[in-house]
């Protein structure tokens, strides 16, 4: 028996804690914390609604347009404005840009280093690289010169002594299993997509005025003037700049981001069978293709149970619920109570162990993530429950792309409930969104060209215009998947605010009925090779694309005395 | 002549830049001369500028949401991989390292230790005070230990973006968590520098970073800590639309004629006339855009408190009280439009805003004392006076 600490998880956005116990070479059990709280709900009390997405936009700087986008749906839903076509297509295609370059951003700089070993990528022939790569994608960056170039790259910045942020990891691990030819071909893609996403973003720019925390929504519409007369509004040259990086996107994401997933998941087919979860999944659909409250999303809504692809459930948003019993709020009905979201509560009351501490009392309250539960059940969101959702609902080019993926792959449908599903699933969604960005930049073309230069609901706008007390939800699926914020508001200012974010329904802890949450559950069973070196633990972790740091310690069966160990 | 090992990675650096190996050693040669050293020195000179070492940084974030780590990923020149691999090392940032966990934990040790007084520390992100520590832990211990013990130790400190400057986001009303920015978590910090803004723009960030590198120190700063060659000048005074404001031409209504014809947006909530960065002429993502420019007004946030100074955002600034009229926006723009305009220069703008008023659709607004645009006056240590 050996004891690992591992704190804080790195690689992904906020702090995040867990706490696993090993024994015979693999997770017994799992407790998943977050260790950091603003109370950004609290904040949002008391002021003007039309601000909120402000304020919500920083809940992340990573997935910088989804809260904005939660928030101005909630407060339009409960004032009753409605985005003329514009603004709705404006949205879209502001958040298949943030989806994709969220998730290459993810696979090549977040979780790749899981699966890729640069040290490996040293000893690499680039003749042979480039042999691999031509053999996986016509992309023209393959040539035996440019990868002894990164390799002569790689290997200068690995001479000078400095290994920055590569230092002191896990390079060597056995579970790394790429030949060399395939890490340095993974490195070079590292860095090309380190200058991809700079360029795609600009997408934001232009529709946004910036990336990060982008400036141009607003309840009731967009602020981005949409005329094809005028130098000072969007245009038929803005459709031309967004077309073109919208095809940088989808050719990146088409001809590198995809055969790497597929090349890297033909070694790491075990992963197939590692890192399953609760097997339930939850998608409040999104991407409308037409205005009005009854549009259908291009992405459904559903409820999948028991890893269950036959059967696609509606979802019944009034069955959500949150526990506090294992987290660090009060509730004035009781630590027992499962509350919905409209008649949430957000009182911080911290229990537990006053830093610097060793571990946290998991018995007891052991995080500042609240417990979503639909029905009663913990609930996966993301980009496998979309994709699922999407499978199971009958959408084409879904099913088109998991079948290709599972036939490269040559693993059957149960592959996709794992960690390597999640990363394959993360993979589809972004060339499904990739080829649908220019249709989408080709509607606004045409409502523009129609005449059409509404962008904003201007009869909704002042607070005189809206009932008195008003209540409502906002939906979004963020590339972390489900997304919810609801709004009470009161002679004109936020009276009651609450979020539940895709990274609350799966990165939670247990619930007042003891139910793990989506992490705690994914890690069960997990190998962990070697207990100082956790990097399988990383692995399925990552594969949520957590959006909160954390730490993981892990401690044996017989609960000896947690020892951290140190490397030598 | 042989090469030494420790000169390989700077040879093949600077035939990147096309500097030939002999160019190099030709250098050497010359300091060589210069030292009245003999010939051979050369080599061994070459050899100890291989192995001179890059400047450490390490990255912190604490009550965060990670949007400044994000903007420095749209860094170009440098671009971030220039920056991360080629020209500084940086050591420890939780959202890009390998490591995890107790090696990772090393890694920030590492340079406390063994780099003293040598590394630049850049925050992102408040530092919450309450719950004894318990609103933010890293690795078991509370963002304010870790905070005082690495910027304690730094050569420098970056706080980058409001929240590490002045509490941002966790700091507004009712600052529930008792977030604070670095200067005044880390009371006594020595060298320490604001790049304000949510998030800090990234063409400011490399522009500091490049400055230090090459000088040892900070540029002049103004009164809240921020450098002036970023924050000198206010939105206002640098706008691409100040002359619809002169002519006193306004959108009033989102996407109406003059939204369509990029008027002014005081009316619309912009902020611009007392806010301070170079957004109008640094712009956004390489210069594509940026707020005003798209459409949106200025929400005001590279200053102090903007989140409870700045709001309600689309509540225009106030009337005018001191200039001597009951004058509205209209008025100003007018005002300005017909040629009187000697007296009413940026120092003006800032002292119109000074005044403490009451709305009737929300609480009062008190808008900030706009810092004037000069040299540092406050504490050495760039924290609020």
């Amino acid at each position: 028996m050996t004891h690992v600490v591992v704190d804080p998880v790195t690689r992904i956005e906020g702090h995040l804690r867990i706490e696993a116990e090993v024994d015979g070479g693999q997770v017994q059990d799992a407790w998943s914390s977050s260790t950091m709280f603003r109370g950004i709900e609290i904040i949002l009390k008391g002021r003007d609604p039309r601000d909120a997405w402000a304020f919500a936009q920083r809940i992340c700087g990573v997935c910088t347009t989804v809260h904005a986008i939660a928030s101005i749906r909630a407060v339009e839903n409960a004032i009753g404005a409605s985005p003329p076509p514009n603004a709705r297509i404006l949205r879209t295609i502001i958040m298949a840009a943030q989806c994709i370059q969220d998730h290459v951003v993810h696979f090549y700089h977040l979780h790749a280093l899981d699966w890729v070993d640069i040290v490996s990528a040293l000893s690499a022939d680039p003749a042979k690289t480039s042999t691999l790569a031509q053999s996986i994608s016509d992309w023209p960056l393959s040539s035996t010169q440019y990868f002894s170039g990164v390799k002569t790259r790689l290997k200068d910045f690995v001479d000078r002594g400095q290994l920055g942020p590569f230092a002191n990891a896990y390079w060597g691990h056995p579970a790394y299993r790429l030949p060399p030819e395939a890490n340095l071909m993974a490195v070079a893609h590292y860095l090309e997509a380190l200058d991809w996403q700079r360029e795609f973003i600009k997408i934001h720019a232009i529709l946004g005025g910036k990336n990060p925390h982008l400036q141009s929504f607003l309840v009731g519409g967009m602020a981005t003037p949409v005329d094809v007369n005028s130098q000072s509004a969007l245009n038929m040259g803005t459709i031309d700049q967004l077309r073109a990086l919208a095809a940088k996107g989808q050719d990146f994401v088409k001809r590198v981001y995809l055969p790497d997933v597929l090349a890297i998941a033909s070694f790491y087919k075990e992963w197939a069978g590692y890192g399953s979860g609760v097997g339930n999944y939850m998608v409040y659909g999104d991407y409308a293709e037409n205005d009005g409250r009854d549009a259908a999303p291009y992405f459904p809504s559903g409820i999948i149970r028991n890893r269950d692809l036959s059967k696609v459930l509606p979802l019944d948003p009034a069955l959500i619920t949150e526990s506090i019993k294992h987290a660090w709020y009060d509730y004035s009905g009781g630590d027992d109570k499962a509350l919905h979201p409209s008649q949430g509560e957000t009182q911080p009351h911290y229990t537990g162990p006053p830093p610097p501490y060793e571990r946290l009392d998991i018995a007891q309250k052991y995080s500042w993530l609240k417990s979503p539960r639909y029905a009663g059940d913990a609930m996966e969101v993301g980009p496998l429950a979309r994709m699922l959702v999407a499978y199971g609902s009958g959408h084409q080019r879904a099913r088109e792309l998991v079948g290709t993926v599972l036939g490269q792959l040559k693993v059957g449908p149960e592959a996709l409930f794992s960690t390597l599903g999640r990363v394959a699933a993360r993979c589809i969604e972004s060339v499904i969104l990739a080829e649908k960005m220019d249709g989408w930049i080709g509607a606004l073309a045409d409502n523009m060209g129609s005449g059409d230069v509404r962008i904003h609901d201007n009869a909704k706008w002042e607070p005189s215009s809206w009932p008195k007390e008003a209540f409502g939800a906002g939906y979004h699926e963020a590339p972390r998947g489900a997304l919810g914020h609801w709004v009470h508001i009161k002679d004109g200012v936020i009276a009651n605010y609450q979020c539940i974010v895709p990274s609350t329904w799966n990165a939670g802890p247990r619930d007042q009925a003891g139910k793990r949450g989506p992490y705690e559950a994914a890690l069960l069973h997990t190998p962990v090779a070697i207990p100082s070196q956790p990097l399988e633990i990383l692995r399925t972790v990552h594969s949520f694309d957590p959006c909160m740091a954390c730490g993981v310690h892990v401690v044996d069966v017989n609960r000896r005395e947690l020892a951290h160990v140190r490397r030598p | 002549m042989s090469t030494d090992e420790g000169e390989g990675w700077l040879v093949g650096e600077l035939k990147r830049r096309g500097v030939s190996r002999r160019e190099f050693i030709l250098f050497c040669a010359g300091i060589a001369g210069t030292f009245a050293l003999p010939s051979s020195a050369a080599t061994k000179i070459a050899a100890a500028l291989g192995r001179a070492k890059k400047p450490i940084l390490v990255w912190l974030e604490f009550q965060d949401c990670c949007g400044n780590s994000e903007s420095f990923l749209r860094a170009s020149a440098p671009t971030v991989g220039e920056v991360v691999l080629d020209l500084l090392s940086l050591d420890y940032h939780e959202t890009l390292m390998a490591a995890a966990g107790h090696q990772a934990e090393e890694a920030l040790e590492n340079v406390v230790k063994s780099s003293k007084g040598e590394y630049i520390a850049i925050v992102e992100g408040s530092i919450p005070t309450g719950a004894g520590g318990g609103y933010c832990t890293i690795g078991g211990k509370s963002a304010l230990s870790i905070a005082r013990e690495v910027c304690g130790g730094a050569a420098a400190t970056i706080a980058m973006g409001t929240c590490a400057t002045y509490g941002g986001l966790p700091a507004a009303a009712p600052n529930p968590t008792g977030a604070l920015g670095v200067a005044d978590a880390v009371p006594g910090i020595k060298n320490l520098i604001n790049l304000s803004a949510c998030p800090a723009n990234p063409a400011n960030m490399v522009a500091l970073i490049s400055y230090y590198m090459t000088f040892k120190r900070w540029p002049e700063k103004d009164t809240v800590g921020r450098p002036l060659f970023a924050y000198g000048v206010t939105i206002h005074d640098a706008c691409e639309r100040r002359a619809h404001f002169d002519a006193g031409q306004y959108v009033e209504a989102w996407g109406d004629e003059g939204h369509r014809a990029g008027y002014c947006l005081a009316k619309m909530g912009c902020k611009g006339p007392v806010t301070h960065q170079n957004c109008p002429t640094v712009r956004w993502n390489e210069g594509t855009n940026w707020p005003i420019g798209c459409g949106h007004p200025c929400i005001g946030c590279a200053e102090p408190d903007f989140w409870d100074k700045m709001t309600p955002f689309y509540k225009h600034l106030p009337n005018i009280a001191g200039l001597g009229v009951s004058a509205d926006i209209d008025t100003v723009g007018m005002w300005l439009a017909a040629g009187t305009a000697a007296a009413f220069g940026a120092h003006t703008v800032g002292k119109m805003v000074q005044t403490r008023l009451a709305t009737r659709e929300g609480p009062d607004t008190i808008l900030p004392d706009a810092p004037s645009a000069t040299r540092e006056q406050g504490p050495k240590d760039g924290g609020r006076p």
